[in-house]
């Protein structure tokens, strides 16, 4: 285990240089002495030295600043922002901050499903999910590393080319920057023994201290990011500060502001969908290159689970994305029309796209998936209609927008921002596009449940009837409510108008599965599962989710960060850099491509090593 | 080898694809730059300069088109609510403190829950909350001059008497440099103006003999004052189909122009323009 020796002594290195960049900081931009006061006070009392070096005019104003030593926010000028010769600030801030992220994203979301798979494990007591959790587990640790690496990377970005920013930002959340560094200790800790301890803690009791180890490795990781997004929430909808930023002593109100949750739960979900279609890649990958049919057949069946698992949190996620949307309009009504009728209202055709390639190649895996069964032919002729349905919707979903808006027409209605208002009009009809998308992969995924499968309860027959009234009960209701919605009421819709559309859906997934799990209870299978039996094409399905999830992820985090337009801190601290505009759409998608493009090329890297190391082994 | 290069090789491809699709499958906008606070010599302003100073805030810095515009539905729209400003202050409803018109706008920009036309308040609340800004505070943070200016143009474009006195000794004047964007002496007939900014050079206008672009002499005969308002500010917005050497282009006719005049002389022009008939 020389290489992972090497790997974990890197990881310490930039642990180190991560912790101490605080220090750095300081130390560069007073020159203090090392001292282990918190950050805030430390930055406190500088500020308080620059009151008093400040010249008389100030004074008025420093009395009442000297009870309780917070800042406002500074008002900056161009030249405050450093510049270096050859790099522009705000694209190495965005790399880095965005590299970080998708990183981050995957090694905080693969330990969640490795512990479900570890503890599916235990409870049938099938060897094959241990090996199969043991070997994703090992895939997200030289990721771990890596993402240390970008956070380092970031901090020290930020040090470089916004140093007032992060100065106002530690003010406020110094004692949460102290928790950050704390829990990533433990984080590496617990993350370090769960996949170092695999072997020795395999049986008997030994597997529950595991398993409660792995339980605290998640617990601490969830924590981490709740705290991480606290930063980019306060940023948005910035609480616990007065209108000219100055912090108000309470860090609660400060981590719990307006957006945190939506935000917190959107992440949470759409990082194990994330985390799951990169482990579907790297299953991908091993199935393309394997020599035996035995390893074609267990990266198969591990390429299969890791798609579940990114397909089960894919379902709900356009509802997280509707809810945080829905409290953007309700924290800022200026801040949501930015974000879906101004100019960012474009970037959601992108993606529409997007998604739409995440759904349809999640599909097409799917169909692909019933070569492995024999049984598969009784439902081979339904798979058309799914795909004309599915692709139908996805054509809803973001023709409207090109038709209503040529340039010209565009140009006529004048006005910086309003003319791309239109696309609101026609929320109900994307609304019922994606739920009536998500209710039929649903469909795909239970046809796919059965194709090996016969029902042998009795009341199997009335179970179908029943299923296809609730599939066609639903449908219709949907259509309904977004008809209705959409032409026949001229009340403003909000995003909260799609509730029940969304109520629907959701109770059609559940009461399925209720039923399918009693009506398969007990039930024969056709053939045995020929894993490995699906073409090669399959498994570029699972690319094609991989490399689509990585672009929307890059492309959702612009917009997040995009709608604070000239702000810092929204409405509180503006950026006054040479960079505070708003890029075209082009740019910015260049921008994302890129990070993309380097991300692969590490998570590629990742790949090979964990090849390599493994032949070694 | 084969594999890893077919992988790389595919999911290169859907970059590309993506990356192609949002650069040219998309019409590229270019967003409006951050706002810039400017000086305002509000000390030697006209009237009509103050008021198209509230134009500009309305449609800019204020963002106030962002909700008040007639696509999106919403928020009200204000062309006449300088008029309908009495009614509201008449309704059970209201319960604010203003009496005048001008304090009634100017009550709504402040605080706008103060009374919220029905249909459009925050959902839930029984038309009882705005979700309207406090537009002095926050992203929009305007200055009282500036409030008052918007006043000013919404009174104007309602068609009522302008009450608003231009404040003097404001905030944003405090330094006592003259606007940029205004030259020492503005012009004093539009003849003058027009000789000034050479729009003769194409036009047929004001005695000149222009044939690159179509012939104003007859222009407010056939068009409104709104549109050569944009046709002057913005002159690609609307493209005239004939000019005198045949179809007219786009992106002949300098774009520049809202730079080189001050707001006064920018009305003067266009008045004449409409009264050319
Ligand atoms: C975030 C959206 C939004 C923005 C930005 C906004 N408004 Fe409003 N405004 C509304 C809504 C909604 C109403 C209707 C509810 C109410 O009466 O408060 C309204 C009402 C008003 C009214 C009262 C209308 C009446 O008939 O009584 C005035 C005046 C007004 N706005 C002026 C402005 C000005 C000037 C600006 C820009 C500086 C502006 N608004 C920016 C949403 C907005
Ligand atoms: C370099 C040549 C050029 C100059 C200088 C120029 N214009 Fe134009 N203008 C054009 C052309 C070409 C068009 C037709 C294309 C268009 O509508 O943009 C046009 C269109 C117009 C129109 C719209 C006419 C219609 O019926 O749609 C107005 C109004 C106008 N110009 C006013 C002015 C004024 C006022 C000035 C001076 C401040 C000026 N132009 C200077 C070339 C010019
Ligand atoms: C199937 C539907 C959806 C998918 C697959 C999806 C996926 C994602 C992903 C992967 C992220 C990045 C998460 C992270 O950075 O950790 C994200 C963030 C975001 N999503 Fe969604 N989303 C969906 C629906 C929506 C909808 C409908 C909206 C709003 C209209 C939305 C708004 C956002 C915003 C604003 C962010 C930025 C948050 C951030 O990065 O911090 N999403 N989404």
């Amino acid at each position: 285990m020389k290489f992972s020796k090497k790997i974990t002594l890197t990881f310490f290195i930039i642990l180190f240089l991560v912790l101490a960049s605080p220090i750095i900081l300081n130390i560069t931009s007073k020159s203090s002495v090392f001292s282990l006061q918190p950050l805030s006070i430390v930055l406190a009392e500088e500020v308080k030295q620059d009151a008093a070096a400040a010249p008389a005019e100030e004074t008025a104003v420093k009395e009442d600043k000297a009870k309780p030593a917070y800042p406002p926010a500074p008002k900056l000028k161009e030249s405050d922002y450093p510049k270096v010769k050859g790099f522009n600030g705000r694209i190495v801030i965005w790399l880095a901050a965005q590299l970080h992220l998708w990183f981050a994203a995957f090694v905080l979301a693969v330990p969640i499903f490795v512990l479900i798979i570890e503890g599916i494990g235990v409870a049938t007591k099938d060897e094959r999910y241990d090996k199969m959790a043991y070997e994703f587990i090992k895939i997200s640790l030289t990721a771990y590393s890596i993402t240390a690496v970008f956070g380092g990377l970031l901090a020290f970005s930020l040090i470089v080319f916004y140093p007032d920013f992060l100065k106002y930002m530690a003010n406020i959340f110094g004692s949460t920057m102290l928790a950050y560094a704390f829990l990533f200790f433990a984080e590496s800790a617990s993350l370090y023994i769960y996949y170092y301890g695999w072997n020795w803690l395999k049986h008997g009791f030994k597997k529950w201290v595991h398993l409660t180890i792995g339980l605290i490795l998640n617990a601490v990781g969830t924590t981490l990011m709740f705290l991480a997004n606290a930063w980019v929430t306060f940023m948005m909808s910035p609480g616990g500060v007065d209108a000219a930023g100055v912090f108000q002593g309470n860090d609660w109100a400060v981590i719990h502001n307006f957006l945190w949750n939506p935000i917190n739960l959107h992440r949470f979900v759409a990082n194990v969908a994330y985390g799951g279609s990169v482990v579907g890649a790297y299953a991908a990958y091993r199935f393309l290159s394997a020599q035996t049919r035995d390893e074609k057949a267990h990266y198969d069946w591990m390429g299969y689970t890791a798609n579940f698992i990114a397909i089960a949190a894919l379902l709900p996620l356009p509802f997280a994305g509707y809810w945080l949307t829905a409290e953007i309009y309700a924290y800022s009504q200026q801040m949501g029309i930015t974000l879906m009728g101004g100019v960012f209202a474009w970037l959601f055709i992108i993606q529409a796209v997007l998604i739409g390639a995440l759904f349809l190649s999640a599909n097409y895996y799917l169909w692909c998936g019933m070569g492995r069964s024999e049984g598969a032919v009784r439902y081979n002729k339904y798979i058309k209609y799914i795909a004309f349905v599915i692709i139908a919707c996805f054509l809803v979903w973001f023709t409207p927008h090109t038709l209503v808006m040529t340039q010209a027409e565009l140009k006529a209605l004048g006005g910086p921002y309003h003319k791309y208002l239109g696309p609101l009009g026609i929320m109900p009809a994307k609304n019922t596009a994606v739920n009536i998308m998500i209710l039929f992969t649903f469909l795909s995924f239970l046809l796919y449940r059965r194709a090996n499968k016969v029902a042998t309860v009795s009341w199997a027959k009335y179970g179908n009837i029943a299923q296809t009234a609730i599939f066609a009960g639903a449908i219709i209701n949907i259509v309904f409510l977004g008809v209705y919605y959409g032409y026949f009421t001229n009340t403003v819709l909000k995003v909260g108008s799609s509730v029940p559309q969304v109520a629907s859906t959701l109770s059609v997934i559940i009461f399925c599965i209720i039923i399918d799990v009693l009506m398969f209870k007990g039930a024969k299978d056709v053939a045995p599962l020929k894993w490995g039996n699906v073409p090669d094409r399959s498994q570029y399905a699972l690319f094609l989710l991989a490399v689509s999830f990585t672009w929307l992820m890059g492309l959702m985090g612009y917009i997040r960060s995009g709608i604070r337009q000239h702000w810092h801190v929204y409405a509180i601290m503006r950026d006054n850099s040479a960079d505070a505009f708003t890029p075209t759409i082009g740019y910015s998608a260049q921008i994302v491509s890129i990070g993309v493009i380097i991300f692969m090329a590490i998570v590629i890297f990742i790949f090979w090593l964990n090849q390599i190391s493994s032949k070694k082994a | 080898m084969r594999t890893f290069l077919k992988v790389v090789g595919f999911s290169f491809c859907v970059i590309l694809f993506y990356a192609l699709y949002a650069s040219y499958g998309i019409p590229q906008v270019k967003p409006e730059a951050p706002p810039v606070e400017e000086k305002l010599n509000l000390g030697s302003m006209t009237m009509d300069q103050f008021i198209a100073l509230g134009d500009k805030i309305f449609n800019g810095k204020g963002t106030c088109t962002l909700c008040h515009n007639p696509v999106g539905g919403r928020a009200p729209i204000l062309d006449s609510v300088a008029s309908m400003a009495m009614e509201h202050l008449k309704d059970p409803r209201y319960k604010g403190k203003a009496k005048t018109s001008e304090e009634y706008i100017k009550e709504s920009m402040v605080i706008p829950s103060a009374f919220v036309v029905a249909g459009f308040g925050v959902k839930g609340t029984n038309d009882t909350e705005s979700p309207m800004p406090n537009v002095t505070t926050g992203a929009i943070g305007l200055n009282e001059a500036e409030v008052d200016a918007v006043i000013a143009y919404l009174q104007k474009k309602a068609g009522q008497e302008v009450t608003v006195k231009i404040p003097t000794g404001a905030p944003a004047g405090k330094d006592e440099k003259a606007a940029e964007t205004a030259p020492a002496s503005p012009a004093k007939k539009p003849e003058e103006l027009v000789a000034k900014l050479g729009c003769g050079v194409c036009h047929k206008i004001a005695g000149q003999p222009g044939v690159l672009g179509p012939d104003l002499t007859k222009i407010g005969a056939a068009r409104k004052e709104d549109y050569i308002r944009r046709a002057v500010l913005d002159p690609d917005a609307d493209i005239a189909k004939q000019c005198p050497t045949g179809p007219c282009l786009p992106g002949v006719m300098p774009k520049d122009y809202k730079d080189k005049m001050t707001a006064g002389e920018f009305e003067m022009l266009v008045k004449f323009m409409a009264n050319s008939k």
